[in-house]
This record gives structure tokens, C-alpha cells and sequence, in this order.
């Protein structure tokens, strides 16, 4: 799976830390951090995380290959 | 091969926990009929934007739609208010007369603006509220013309408001009944920490004071305000930010229990006066009172944004599930969360600052825009609130979660 997040729409809201926390952090500066190609078995937290984010700044693609 | 289902579902409220609601119906593979009513004209928007870029982004305002995936498959009755339920013959009563059989039904008609008491003369011409599409436009078009602002009311809402109208250059007066903005929204230390960050911004905040009454000029139009301390402060527009009321005037007559929002039980079904569960009815987002087991599990109506969302989300499961218990939910423990941005500063909150006996102030920094502070009741953990260290919220939020899922499945009722 293949996760992007739009920082230019990104608020840090952290609602994606909160719902996939192995996938989205924060620095010390409150910058979002996220892995781009997590493992699959993560695909329900990262949907979960594309729909609570306010600004829909997170999405969701099936593995590439 | 399945058969057609042949139920008819009803969402009132076509905003964003009614949106909600009706996606999570198709995405869970309900493929009956799906109607959405709602009483404004526009398809679904997001109202956060409304008292922030709307108001602020120079040339044309910004859209602000909600998608609508295609999948949704739904009838549309918008521009129309529902006017009544009747929950034992299983209708609904749109404003035309139009009457809808349902076989279950979300209520999520939101909260209303509210306005002065209807006791008194309505307000002058340049007095706003702030709620809809409509109203946002409206008020944009009203501070670009300039002049003072009066913002009574300094919640979220309102300092945003004051906060958009100082970034557009305009003088802006902010009024406060309490001694100290948001004290019961979230303590004395964040609410003079935001009121220091609008003094800084030039905005002339004024606490322990209300709005006696408007100023008119000679044709009829706003002038000012006099305040109960006798001051009077002169503005060519005034918005009253004074919160939201739920809107539950369709209720009447139901049998539902509405004061002060509709109330409903952990799974989001709605309530009768008599405290028993209407069946195939539910209700999510602002205008819902749903037990809140940080509050000690008293109702409340949050009107937050996620709250709405998630809501939104397990009211259609609860629906969907009927009275299979084999499906049914188990009860609602989302963690609440708000959030607001003021001059620049991201307030981030989690759980229910406003239930809290005690505050502990983490951080306090206010050159730096650094604030957190974790909000106690009982000596337990109730929420935490935090402006640019947003990171620190995570463990916080993880804390009350694991305080709320074994607290509610060892209160939930075994399924029957
Ligand atoms: C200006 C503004 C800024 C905000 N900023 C933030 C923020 O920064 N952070 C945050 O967490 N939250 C914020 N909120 C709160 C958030 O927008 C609400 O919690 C959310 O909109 C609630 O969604 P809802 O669907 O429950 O209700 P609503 O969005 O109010 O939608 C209810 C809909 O039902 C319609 N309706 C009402 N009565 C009837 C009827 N009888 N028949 C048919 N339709 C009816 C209404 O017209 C409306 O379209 C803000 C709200 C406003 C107004
Ligand atoms: S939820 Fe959205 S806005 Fe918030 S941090 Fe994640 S990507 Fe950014």
C-alpha cells in the first residue's frame, strides 16, 4: 500500500497519528512524519486515517506492484 | 443471490454527520433506498472553514464542498426542512407536506446559531450570526466594507471570527460575559493564554461585560453597542458568537426526549421522555445527547467536528445492525477532540477539558506559542490541550482510550 499525505493541506491535526499510530508521528516541530509504503496489514488503520482527516490531506493506494 | 432490500432509510440533516451516516449505510452494503433531507439549499459543506479562510481568502471565497462519492446512490430533498416525525406510524413530514415512510431513520440536524432572547426587538441590520454558507458570505461581504467589528462572545468561534477580521485589517472588539475567555470550555490558564495571544494581535478584548444593547442610526441601520458596564463602542458590524442550540423544533410532538439535544443511549439510539429506545432511529453529530463516560456519563451534545464524524459512522452501524445482536455495535467510546486556529497558534484538545476539577499546566510559553496543560477529574485523566506540540496529544489520546474501551464494555448490557 502506498500512503501520500498533501502537506500543503496538511493542519497537523494529528487525527491520522491518532488513528494510525504506526504509520503517522510528529516531530518536536509538529511536522507530520509517515511512512510512504507500510506494510498492508496496516490498510484498515490507514483507510481509518484518510477518513478522519479534516482537511483530506491523506490518501490511500493499493500496492503498486 | 440476494434478495433486493427493499428498506427505506431516511438521513435528516444533509451536513456532515448526515453524510456520514449515509456512506457508512452504502459502504456496509445496504442497498435499499437512501433519502437525504435537508433544509438548506447546498449539497454538503464543511462548516470549520466558514469563521477561517472563508472570511479571510482575498478574490472569491473558497469552496468549501464536501464530497459526495457517486456510490451514494441517494434521493436528494434539499431545500426542505422536515417538520415532523411521527415514530409510531414510521413517517416523516417534510415543510411542502410531502410524507416519507421510513423503515429507519438518522437524526442529524446539527445546531442553529443562537441569537438574541426572542423576547427582544429583533437586532438592527449588520448584526450577524455565524452557522451557514449563507451567513459566512453575508459576513464577508460585511467586514469588507470595514469599520469596527463587535464580537460578542469569545469561544472558539467567536475569537476565530475576531482573529479573521484583524488579519483583514479591520479594528475588532471582542466581548466577554465571563471574567476570562473559555474558562468553562477549558480552564483560567488556556483562556488567558488565548486571550494574551488576541491582545497581542491588537484585538481590544473586553471580559465581565455583555451587550445591553445596539446603537441604530437615523435610517435603522447598526451603530455600536452599549455594554452592561456602561461603556458604549462604536461598529459598523456586530456578530454574536454566543454558541449553538440544538435543532430539535421538528421534535416536537414526537414523544422523543430533545432538551437541550436529542438523547440517545451508548449505541446512539434515540430515547422517549419515558427513557425507552424508539426503534430504527438514531442520531449522531451536534444535535445528539449521548452519555459521555469522561463526564461521568452525563449527556452531552459536544459540536465538534470528529465527534460529528465518528458519530455519524456508528449511528449507521447501530442502525444497520437492527435488533440482530449478532451485529449489533458495541457502545460509542470515541475520544472526543477539537481543535481551533487563532493568530497563527493550532489549539489541539483531547477527551473533555470542560468535565475536569483540576488542571495541570505542563508547558506554558507564551513567545514561543507552546502551551499543554492535562485536565483531571477525580485525580483521573479527562483530556489535554495543546498549541505547537500537537505530538504530545498522542499519548494522551491513547491514555483515554484505554481508559474508555475496558470502562464501557464492562458497563455495556449484555446483548440480549
Ligand atoms: C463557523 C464554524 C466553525 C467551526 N469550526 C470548528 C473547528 O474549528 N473545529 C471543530 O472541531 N468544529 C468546528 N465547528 C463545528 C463543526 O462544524 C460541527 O460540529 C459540525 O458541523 C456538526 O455537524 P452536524 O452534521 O452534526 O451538524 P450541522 O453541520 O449543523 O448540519 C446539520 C444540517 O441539518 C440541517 N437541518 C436542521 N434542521 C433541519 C430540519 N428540520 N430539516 C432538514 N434539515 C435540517 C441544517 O441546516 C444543516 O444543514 C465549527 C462550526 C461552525 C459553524
Ligand atoms: S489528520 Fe490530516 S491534517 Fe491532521 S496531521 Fe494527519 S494529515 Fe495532517
Amino acid at each position: 500500500m502506498q500512503i501520500t499525505v498533501d502537506m500543503n493541506l496538511c493542519e497537523s491535526h494529528g487525527q491520522c497519528v491518532f488513528a494510525a499510530p504506526e504509520i503517522f508521528s510528529f516531530d518536536d516541530e509538529d511536522r507530520l512524519l509517515y511512512e510512504a509504503a507500510p506494510d498492508d496489514a496496516l490498510l484498515g488503520q490507514a483507510r481509518k486515517a484518510a477518513a478522519v482527516c479534516p482537511v483530506r490531506a491523506v490518501t490511500v493506494s493499493p500496492a503498486a506492484s | 443471490m440476494r434478495t433486493a432490500d427493499r428498506r427505506e432509510l431516511i438521513v435528516v440533516g444533509a451536513s456532515l454527520a448526515g453524510l456520514r451516516a449515509a456512506r457508512t449505510l452504502r459502504e456496509r452494503g445496504f442497498t435499499g433506498a437512501l433519502t437525504l433531507v435537508g433544509d438548506e439549499p447546498h449539497p454538503p459543506y464543511d462548516r470549520p472553514p466558514l469563521s477561517k479562510r472563508v472570511l479571510t481568502a482575498p478574490g472569491r471565497p473558497p469552496g468549501v464542498a464536501l464530497p459526495v462519492p457517486h456510490e451514494l446512490d441517494a434521493r436528494w430533498r434539499l431545500g426542505q426542512a422536515a417538520v415532523r416525525l411521527d415514530p409510531v406510524e414510521r413517517t416523516l413530514t417534510l415543510a411542502d407536506g410531502t410524507r416519507l415512510p421510513y423503515d429507519g431513520l438518522v437524526i442529524a440536524t446539527g445546531a442553529a446559531a443562537r441569537g438574541r432572547p426572542a423576547a427582544e426587538p429583533p437586532p438592527p441590520p449588520g448584526v450577524f450570526t455565524l452557522r451557514s454558507w449563507d451567513d459566512a458570505l453575508a459576513l464577508r461581504a460585511a467586514l469588507a466594507a470595514g469599520g469596527r467589528l463587535v464580537v460578542v462572545g469569545a469561544g472558539f468561534l467567536g475569537g476565530e471570527i475576531a482573529a479573521a477580521a484583524r488579519e483583514r485589517g479591520l479594528d475588532v472588539t471582542l466581548v466577554e460575559a465571563a471574567a476570562q475567555p473559555l474558562a468553562h470550555a477549558v480552564g483560567t490558564t488556556a483562556g488567558a493564554y488565548v486571550a494574551a495571544l488576541h491582545r497581542e494581535a491588537g484585538i481590544e478584548v473586553r471580559t465581565g461585560t455583555t451587550v445591553e444593547d445596539f446603537l441604530t442610526r437615523t435610517d435603522g441601520r447598526l451603530a455600536g453597542v452599549r455594554l452592561s458596564d456602561g461603556a458604549t463602542v462604536r461598529a459598523g458590524t456586530v456578530v454574536l458568537a454566543l454558541g449553538g442550540v440544538p435543532s430539535t423544533g421538528w421534535l416536537a410532538g414526537s414523544g422523543l426526549a430533545h432538551d437541550g439535544g436529542v438523547h440517545c443511549d451508548p449505541r446512539l439510539r434515540v430515547l422517549r421522555t419515558d427513557g425507552s429506545v424508539v426503534p430504527d432511529v438514531v442520531a449522531a453529530g451536534d444535535v445528539a445527547r449521548v452519555p459521555q463516560p469522561l463526564a461521568g456519563g452525563e449527556r452531552l451534545a459536544l459540536g465538534h467536528w470528529t465527534n460529528a464524524v465518528e458519530q455519524g459512522t456508528a449511528a449507521a452501524a447501530t442502525l444497520l445492525a437492527g435488533r440482530d445482536p449478532a451485529r449489533a455495535p458495541g457502545p460509542f467510546a470515541a475520544v472526543p477532540s477539537f481543535w481551533s486556529d487563532l493568530h497563527g497558534a493550532r489549539i489541539r484538545s483531547v477527551g473533555l477539558p470542560a468535565a475536569a476539577d483540576e488542571t495541570r499546566v505542563v508547558e506554558h510559553d507564551l513567545a514561543g506559542r507552546r502551551l499543554e496543560i492535562s485536565y483531571h477529574r477525580a485525580g483521573r485523566l479527562v483530556g489535554a490541550l495543546t498549541i505547537g506540540r500537537t505530538g504530545r496529544l498522542a499519548s494522551y489520546r491513547l491514555a483515554l482510550e484505554e481508559r474508555l474501551v475496558p470502562a464501557t464494555a464492562a458497563n455495556a448490557p449484555a446483548a440480549t
